[in-house]
């Protein structure tokens, strides 16, 4: 799921070096914290928040495979 | 995107010379010709060497496959992806076993994928470049669409019957352009699309004195 995400992310920004996410595993969610460049941001939030919706629906289905939920966190 | 001048005699020259020198077949270049060139009097006297531009085109189809097998493999999904053409865009089928995980519910994980691999693959492009993709998996798209035709039908003469408007669930522009060419030749309803993205929706109406 991590890779995942990381995937995604990098595919999206310019500075995909600075692309780093974390796992943090509950008991039945799992946390996703992406962190990406300050001008990145946009790049994977999107116009109303479309872009992280989506990747947001797509994370959610793979979690959903393996009878997790995972919520994906934005974090500046 | 990539692109050099090359020269030579004739056209064909020019042309073999830039393939060369981009170590690239014929089949991978958009070529224009900037000069045609002149083979002058007695293949001398004020001749001109023939010029073109060949641009390295784009290899969207690779590209896209790959993204999208990377994103399929990352979720643990098997699935095969072949790709064609049409004018309007790159058509990716995606079949295998179990693929209703990627299809999601009313196809939002679908519209999802094909959302940000459109966003993928046209990253840094400019406009003229850029290319859009569609995504169908196992035959969805297509029974989807048989499904919204139905709906459409169903409803127009719901609105009819009870002189109301009709407001539809929200849809992506794809699905709600759907409903509109389905119902742009039924002469007792008009359809119009209102809200903002990604909550528009159609709305049915009944056209007055009529039906």
């Amino acid at each position: 799921m991590k890779e995942l995400v990381e995937y995604i992310a990098k595919s999206l920004v310019d500075n995909t070096d600075e692309v780093s996410v974390s796992q943090v595993n509950g008991e039945r969610a799992v946390i996703l914290e992406l962190r990406v460049a300050q001008e990145d941001m946009g790049k994977v939030i999107g116009k109303q928040g479309r872009i992280a919706k989506a990747m947001r629906t797509i994370v959610k289905a793979a979690a959903t495979k393996e009878g997790k939920r995972a919520v994906v966190e934005i974090l500046q | 995107m990539k692109s050099i001048e090359s020269t030579g005699k004739t056209i064909d020259e020019a042309v073999e010379a830039g393939l060369n020198e981009l170590g690239v077949t014929i089949d991978k270049v958009d070529i224009e010709v900037i000069d045609e060139g002149n083979k002058g009097f007695l293949g001398f006297l004020g001749s001109r060497m023939a010029k073109v531009e060949l641009t390295v085109k784009i290899d969207f189809q690779t590209r896209t496959k790959e993204i999208l097998s990377n994103i399929f493999r990352l979720m643990n999904v098997d699935a095969e992806i072949s790709v064609s053409e049409s004018d309007e865009f790159l058509l990716l089928n995606v079949s295998g076993k179990n693929l209703g995980l990627i299809i999601g519910r009313r196809g939002e994980t679908l519209n999802a994928l094909q959302y940000l691999t459109n966003i993928m693959i046209n990253k840094g492009l400019e406009n003229e470049d850029r290319r859009r993709i569609q995504i169908d998996v196992e035959g969805y798209r297509r029974r989807r669409e048989e499904t919204l035709r139905g709906l459409a039908l169903h409803l127009a003469e719901k609105s009819r019957r009870e002189g109301k408007d009709i407001v539809l669930e929200p849809m992506s522009p794809q699905e709600r352009r759907i409903i509109h060419i389905t119902l742009r030749n039924i002469p007792y309803v008009n359809t119009f699309s209102e809200g903002e993205e990604p909550y528009r929706r159609v709305v049915i109406s009944p056209k007055r004195g009529e039906g």
